[in-house]
């Protein structure tokens, strides 16, 4: 537990040090909430579905937590290369207590910035239902362990950061982009259709748009069971890949 | 009979075709300054890797204080403390959160810890620049603050892979003296490997030279000396593995990414 417990710290501590870049991951989200809220903000009203930004805020959100999940999970490529993992490895510390500490601290490191941006949303205009907001916590929460597994699970195989621009675009934008957090997922061309209902994030959007809107297409309890199926899943590989990776 | 402290049996490391570690069998001793040596690529590191559960063996076994490496890893990683070749310390964090660091992850509680931090940081000169982050440590100050962070959880084997590599002689003989002490005074067992002969001869009780992944000759300094019929060890090195250089083809990535780090420090 204590081994867990000092991962999860040394995270948080690096994340907190690095002030630039907390700054710096509030970028992406300023601008889609700008350019894409409130761009397509008229015509989203036009179509008579409501108020964008209170549609897309929650999204964003998601999409915070999981770029900054992913990327703090995909650290462990930097620690592998800078030598830090091998003192983690040599330490009678089992592999798993590893894998979870990482993945508990990407994932607070990302809740903050979550939060952060979920303070920008409001001023942004977004209006959620604050009642909910120990439910939307749930969801976020599992949203970042999910993307902070995933981040290690990925890094676990890779021993530098060539392959990074692949899984860049071609798996956590097409997460964030086909998951519904900048359009309804209702009514979409089949295989779009199809692609947002096999994405984890979608029920993870979905989720966190029920419970600060209380909006939904998915059953809630359906978007829990997902998350934690999958977050479950990918745990479980991590734990495995993490034992086979020799240094 | 003197308890051995390291053993292994017909060790090997193959790599697809490459075999970079080949039937290896040698002790050390409880308490004794053992030295692991052998031109690039010779295999020193790789099995340096075996003994401290980082790879996994092809074939043959290890035991290291009485556990068996391979089957029972867990055990064995109490009773070892290793400085790598490469650095392996947290930039971002300071000399004491990386002290503090290792104590968690080896259990140390913190009243043990405390205290011990503040002992060993002292003992490797230091303690004044605890609260400094590491990034802003020189070559040597990171050795010396890895040296203090291997001995923290009180091991029985301090392995040491080119310790002194890019260092100064200053640094150099710093560094050796306190290796020395903990050994007189600690009884640690010190396994190391070096390319600076002198070194070997000043501490080493006994050395052991390995080359294409083979152990040619072994014993105390004397004994290499007389079977080479050199003056010193160096000329018995030379003389034993060839003056051809090496090229370092184990592995090709992972080098790499040792060289690049070398660059770096």
């Amino acid at each position: 537990m204590s081994a867990i417990y000092i991962l999860w710290l040394r995270q948080l501590k690096r994340f907190i040090r690095k002030k630039a870049s907390i700054v710096g991951a509030l970028g992406q989200p300023i601008i889609f909430l700008l350019a894409i809220g409130f761009g397509f903000g008229p015509v989203y009203a036009k179509a008579g579905a409501g108020n964008y930004i209170q549609f897309l805020a929650p999204g964003i959100i998601v999409m915070s937590v999981l770029f900054t999940s992913i990327f703090t999970g995909l650290e462990i490529i930097w620690d592998k290369q800078f030598g830090f993992l091998k003192e983690t490895f040599v330490a009678p510390v089992y592999r798993l207590e590893i894998l979870i500490g990482k993945t508990l601290g990407g994932a607070t490191v990302a809740i903050i910035q979550g939060i952060l941006v979920f303070l920008i949303t409001l001023i942004a205009g977004f209006r959620p239902q604050l009642s909910s907001l120990p439910l939307a916590f749930l969801f976020l929460f599992l949203v970042a362990i999910l993307s902070s597994a995933l981040g290690a699970v990925i890094a676990a195989r890779l021993d530098d950061m060539q392959g990074f621009p692949l899984i860049f675009n071609f798996l956590v934008q097409p997460l964030f982009f086909l998951s519904g957090a900048i359009f309804p997922i209702k009514d979409l061309p089949p295989v779009l259709d199809f692609i947002t209902k096999i994405n984890p994030f979608s029920y993870g959007v979905d989720g966190l748009r029920w419970a600060f809107n209380g909006v939904n297409v998915f059953p809630p309890a359906l978007s829990l069971g997902v998350l934690c199926g999958v977050s479950l899943v990918i745990l479980a590989v991590g734990a495995y890949q993490f034992s086979k990776v020799q240094l | 009979m003197e308890e051995n402290i390291i053993e292994t049996r017909n060790l090997t490391k193959k790599y697809g075709d490459f075999t970079a570690v080949d039937q290896i069998t040698f002790n050390v001793k409880k308490g004794e300054v053992f030295a692991f040596l052998g031109p690039n690529g010779a295999g020193k590191t790789t099995t340096i890797k075996m003994l401290t559960t980082l790879l996994k063996p092809t074939s043959g076994d290890v035991f290291l204080n009485g556990h068996n490496v391979t089957e029972n890893p867990h055990e064995t990683r109490k009773s070892f403390g290793i400085v790598f070749q490469d650095p392996s310390l947290d930039n971002e964090l300071t000399a004491y959160e990386n002290m503090q660091f290792h104590a968690i992850l080896y259990g140390l509680t913190k009243e043990v810890y405390k205290k011990r931090i503040v002992d060993l940081l002292n003992l490797v000169e230091l303690y004044d620049r605890k609260d400094s982050y590491v990034k802003k440590f020189s070559g040597g100050m990171k050795r010396r603050l890895e040296i203090a962070r291997g001995l923290l959880h009180n091991p029985k084997v301090l392995f040491l892979d080119e310790p002194t590599i890019g260092l100064d002689p200053q640094t150099r003989n710093h560094i050796w003296t306190y290796i020395n002490n903990l050994n007189k005074q600690e009884n640690v067992t010190i396994f190391f490997t070096t390319h600076h002969m002198e070194e070997v001869q000043r501490i080493a009780q006994r050395v052991a030279i390995i080359d294409h992944g083979k152990i040619i000759i072994i014993g105390t300094i004397e004994d290499i000396l007389k079977k080479a019929g050199t003056k010193n060890l160096e000329d018995a090195f030379i003389f034993l593995t060839g003056s051809k250089i090496r090229e370092e083809e184990s592995n090709v990535g992972l080098n790499q990414m040792r060289i690049s780090n070398k660059l770096m420090r």
